[in-house]
């Protein structure tokens, strides 16, 4: 095993920032009264976690009574969607999505296909932006939401989420977006781009697991998901997280302050090693958009391979990364976004998903090119595909 | 999520490679589901296998359980060859996560398959062995997802 260890799988989860976890750290064992209780040793808790509430809500251009906390970008997604096609039901049984959502916002589409509701599955395109035509056609007098992520988490293409915004304005449809993976990273202003709901994460942005929030505009009427208790304007129960929502908090102003040069430096870093791979690596093929694209965010499959056994061989060498071969997903088949790209399974099964954060430097990114190298030609050398491939070009 | 056996076999995988003019060659398994493996054996006037070798598009499991199937059958005759199940690739890696145990059924058709080619360009009839399938993944159910 190596002694190096190079974590680019930022877009799973990133280190909670020194700065986050010793906001965090009195609201465990000191000031850990109920934010609900009565008395004063509760309202330092209470006013914490309102102060939170006012970076959050000054970060996407929303009011603080918009903000509601949860337990993270599942838990946001499932709301919203589940809220919207419960509150708005006597309007209509339709929602629109696209083939690439997180899981989050799939499946709960799912579950609701099984209760009566119908949902549109958008194409998108072999960059992976939806198809704003398809959109358009897709809407009924019976839509009552349109879920639309706003860049996605493996291919880190950015969708037009104005225009999305814009075409669910004009025809008095809810719009959500789950933007788990956009949050904190590029500029996100609920006005201007028009969005009804918005999902985020703090772990995603430096912050802490186990908490998220969603933003629901004003006069948006979903009810509540978690019963049981006054919280948050009595539409979602349970303790705050006093901690975790410090933590998101702290996250939030950290990753807004210094965002601009944050993106500046990722999308540098980021077309270096596409840049490199591309021009050092044979058969290659770079998933998504080379500029509409979170800066993080690096896809790339590498023909002939297969992914878990390239991450195994990257882990011994100190990196970690992921991919969405089937074996990583544990099913059969390989990631639901590649497939809706186009992409065959055998080159869908060999992609490789590295995503970047705000420590990572170009030593680190150019030991991981020269270890790619290394392994991709191994792989290949074993490869029966490859074989067949240079049989062909030889004959 | 794997045995030091499998990351043993996975890392320095026993019998890569190909043999010129193989007595038999086996492909088994799809691109689609993200496994293919080749074994090549060659075979002497005795029925014996005196070399073999593999080419494996795959995970981990995949690798590693060609590496140690042709292990098994090396040296071995034909007969006994066909005797390696799975679940003897299976039990010499100490075993595989479940998700993993089609890799194992992958790894014991390459060797039928390989033999199936020997015996057919031979003109001979190995009893007991079968009419490889090329994909075993047909076989298995899908899975029910719960939403």
């Amino acid at each position: 095993m190596s002694d190096k260890f190079i974590y680019l799988d930022n877009a799973a989860t990133t280190k909670t920032s020194p700065e986050v976890f010793e906001a965090m750290k009195p609201y465990f064992s000191e000031l850990y009264g109920n934010p609900s209780s009565i008395y004063a040793f509760g309202g330092k808790a209470k006013a914490v976690v309102e102060e939170a509430r006012e970076i959050i809500a000054d970060s996407i251009g929303a009011k603080t009574n918009e903000i509601y906390f949860t337990g993270g970008g599942s838990e946001s997604d499932n709301w919203a969607i589940i809220g919207a096609a419960e509150a708005y039901k006597s309007k209509g049984r339709h929602i629109i999505t696209s083939k690439i959502e997180h899981h989050g916002v799939l499946h709960t589409c799912k579950y609701l296909e099984k209760n009566g509701y119908e949902v549109t599955y958008l194409n998108v395109d072999e960059k992976g932006f939806v198809d704003i035509e398809e959109l358009k056609r897709a809407i009924r007098p019976e839509t009552i939401l349109i879920t639309i992520m706003y860049a996605n988490n493996e291919i880190g293409t950015i969708e037009p989420v104005a225009e999305i915004g814009r075409i669910a304005k004009e025809h008095g449809i809810l719009f959500h977006t789950d933007a788990v993976q956009a949050y904190g990273h590029i500029p996100i202003n609920v006005d201007n781009e028009n969005i009804d709901m918005l999902s985020a994460s703090a772990h995603k942005l430096n912050g802490p697991k186990g908490i998220g929030f969603l933003y629901i505009r004003k006069g948006v009427k979903i009810g509540s998901y978690i019963h049981g208790g006054g919280q948050e304007r009595s539409r979602r129960a349970g303790t705050h997280n006093v901690p975790g929502i410090v933590g998101f908090g702290k996250a939030a102003e950290l990753a807004l302050s210094n965002m601009e040069d944050r993106i500046k430096k990722q999308t540098e870093l980021r077309d270096y090693f596409i840049k490199r791979v591309t021009e050092e690596i044979k058969y290659v093929r770079i998933n998504g958009d080379l500029t509409k694209r979170l800066p993080n965010n690096i896809n790339v499959c590498f023909r002939f391979i297969e992914g878990e056994s390239m991450l195994i061989l990257l882990d011994m060498n100190g990196i970690c990364a992921s991919s969405g071969s089937a074996c990583t997903s544990g099913s059969l088949d390989p990631s639901h976004v590649l497939l809706a790209l186009g992409l065959p399974h055998e080159i869908a099964h060999g992609s490789l998903r590295i995503t970047l954060s705000q420590e990572t430097v170009k030593e680190d990114l150019d030991y991981v090119v020269d270890k790619l190298k290394e392994i991709v030609d191994r792989l290949r050398s074993m490869s029966p595909l490859y074989e067949d491939f240079v049989q062909k070009e030889e004959r | 999520m794997y045995s030091e056996k499998v990351m043993d076999h996975f890392s320095n995988p026993r019998n890569v490679g190909e043999i010129e003019n193989a007595s038999g060659v086996g492909t088994v398994g799809n691109a689609k589901c993200g496994d293919i493996m080749r074994i090549f054996l060659d075979i002497d006037d005795n029925q014996i296998i005196k070399d073999v070798k593999f080419k494996t598009f795959g995970c981990g499991a995949a690798v590693a359980t060609s590496s140690m199937a042709t292990e098994l059958v090396k040296g071995k005759s034909v007969y006994d060859a066909l005797k390696v199940t799975n679940k003897a690739v299976m039990d010499a890696l100490d075993g595989l996560p479940p998700v993993k145990v089609h890799c194992s059924l992958l790894a014991e058709e390459a060797i039928h398959a390989a033999l199936w080619d020997y015996a057919e360009k031979n003109g001979i009839k190995i009893e007991g062995l079968e009419k490889p399938k090329n994909d075993i993944s047909e076989e298995e159910e899908e899975e029910e997802e719960d939403y």
